[in-house]
């Protein structure tokens, strides 16, 4: 396969297929807790999206280059998570300098991600699925594949937010029975939102060998 | 190395390197912020409610240090809150009558109805359907969109129309936003009458809809004392700042649609009465 056509499925069937929400069930509180309102959703989706591919692309050569380098794999999740909530920090005070509309716009959505499991989930994945090929074909190659899924995870999830935020709009103006309102409601439709992208499965491959 | 001691060197040395890096950030990119936008902040009444015009009660402390918003407008604080900005600001203290949420209508029961409406329970989808179910297009849908937007439990319906609790009120205009009929406006706390009726239609039309709609006839207008009310698009509006509060028109109206809403009638000569100040 060439490099493109491996690129496009690796960040297609993160979309799609591998959905962090919808299929892998990761980051479902902010999921659930800010998919009220579209504004807030999107806000959070691309927050998501920055905040995933910069912490893969500080904890992917971490977890190679230092952890497995001294036999420290173990130390993986809480150095993870050491690393995220720097980032998100650093993320916070550079934006507040230099782009204070964006800064604004994200507003409360920033720091929340911190504690999104999400985002802990796509560093840790992308280090099980690329270190074999870091052996196959060397680093870089392997880097490279680790941010593009990053990014394809991010861009999943802002995916699944907008998708789901439509849906719930819908859900608020119906009149379900009452011991269904609120949340009961809520988990009925996001898993048949779910259950919908489990009809991507294998599709991304094919239509990707089909262009290529 | 024993691993033991390699994994906590390890991790010291990373949580030193982050906690510098946050350091040299929060050092080299810090952002100036007023320190008074912290101190109003935690003086407004902290219920974001919006009734200020802002985002929220953060939003609104930012706009009176950048001198763009007055300081009296966080109505749930009340005077206390507005003393304490101007504490804060070096203002002296504004003067502003204090306002209370006040229902333009007063149909409910007395207004007919066009047809039955059994849809989505709430006045914005009622409105949408053809015109509304009320014979009135400008009366009160009674269907407690006001209610819900109420966090201070300060209006209900009551025999379909929604009636202010005016000890509850505090005046922040959620209800005014939420009402998709745009019929409930503010009136100063005074003892001066309310006209409740919002119809914008022509006497016999109104005549036909509601039993307590005002139909124009300008007998209010022709009888007060002080030439405090004056009709503009078929109805009648009361001017406060020349209302003293007689009661001549609540009298005289022979539709009932000029109504007390607190307060009872004043002395004739009476001087228009001071609104009760935030």
């Amino acid at each position: 396969m060439n490099p493109v056509a491996t690129f496009a499925t690796i960040f297609f069937s993160m979309i799609l297929v591998n959905n962090y929400v919808l299929v892998q069930f990761l980051g479902i509180c902010p999921f659930l807790g800010v998919s009220k309102k579209l504004d807030s959703s999107a806000g959070m989706g691309m927050a998501v999206i920055a905040v995933m591919v910069i912490a893969t692309a500080v904890t992917f050569p971490l977890q190679i280059l230092l952890l497995d380098a001294f036999d420290l794999g173990y130390l993986q999740t809480i150095v993870f998570i050491l690393v995220i909530a720097v980032l998100v920090q650093l993320i916070e005070i550079t934006l507040k300098k230099y782009i204070p509309a964006l800064y604004q716009s994200l507003g409360v959505y920033l720091p929340l991600i911190t504690t999104n499991c999400c985002v802990l989930g796509v560093t840790i994945l992308a280090v099980q699925d690329y270190s074999a090929v870091v052996e196959q074909y060397g680093f870089g190659l392997a880097y490279a594949e680790a941010l593009v899924c990053a990014a394809g995870a991010g861009v999943g999830f802002l995916v699944a937010m907008l998708l789901f935020c439509g849906v719930r709009q819908r859900v608020e103006n119906a009149n379900p029975p009452e011991c269904f309102k609120g949340l009961p409601i809520t988990l009925v439709s996001a898993a048949i939102t779910s259950l919908s992208f489990m009809g991507f499965g294998g599709m991304v491959e094919n239509i990707i060998n089909a262009i290529f | 190395m024993n691993p033991i001691v390699l994994a906590i060197v390890v991790l010291v040395v990373l949580g030193l390197a982050g906690g510098i890096i946050l350091v040299l950030a929060s050092k080299f990119m810090a952002v100036y912020e007023d320190p008074r936008i912290a101190q109003i902040t935690e003086c407004l009444a902290g219920a974001n409610c919006g009734g200020c015009g802002y985002a929220g009660c953060a939003d609104y402390a930012k706009a009176i240090v950048e001198g763009k918003a007055p300081t009296y407008k966080c109505a749930p604080g009340g005077d206390k809150t507005n003393d304490a900005i101007n504490l804060i600001m070096g203002n002296d203290t504004d003067n502003r009558p204090s306002l209370r949420a006040t229902v333009i209508c007063n149909g409910g029961v007395n207004c007919g109805k066009r047809f039955d409406y059994q849809g989505i329970q709430t006045c914005a989808a009622a409105a949408a359907v053809a015109g509304g179910p009320s014979a009135c297009a400008f009366g009160c849908l009674g269907l407690g969109d006001c209610t819900r937007a109420c966090k201070f439990d300060a209006i209900h319906v009551v025999n379909g129309v929604a009636v202010v609790d005016r000890t509850k009120c505090t005046g922040c205009t959620a209800c005014t936003v939420a009402c998709p009929r745009h019929i409930i406006q503010m009136k100063p706390i005074a003892s001066q009458p309310a006209v409740k009726c919002s119809s914008k239609d022509k006497g016999p039309v109104v005549n036909k809809a509601c039993r307590v709609g005002c139909i124009a006839c300008g007998l209010c207008v022709r009888n007060c004392p002080n030439e405090a009310i004056f009709l503009k698009d078929n109805v009648a509006v009361i001017d406060y700042t020349k209302c003293n509060g007689c009661g001549t028109c609540v009298s005289k109206c022979p539709k009932k649609a000029i109504q007390w809403v607190e307060g009872s009638p004043r002395p004739m000569d009476s001087a228009v009465p001071e609104h009760k100040v935030l």
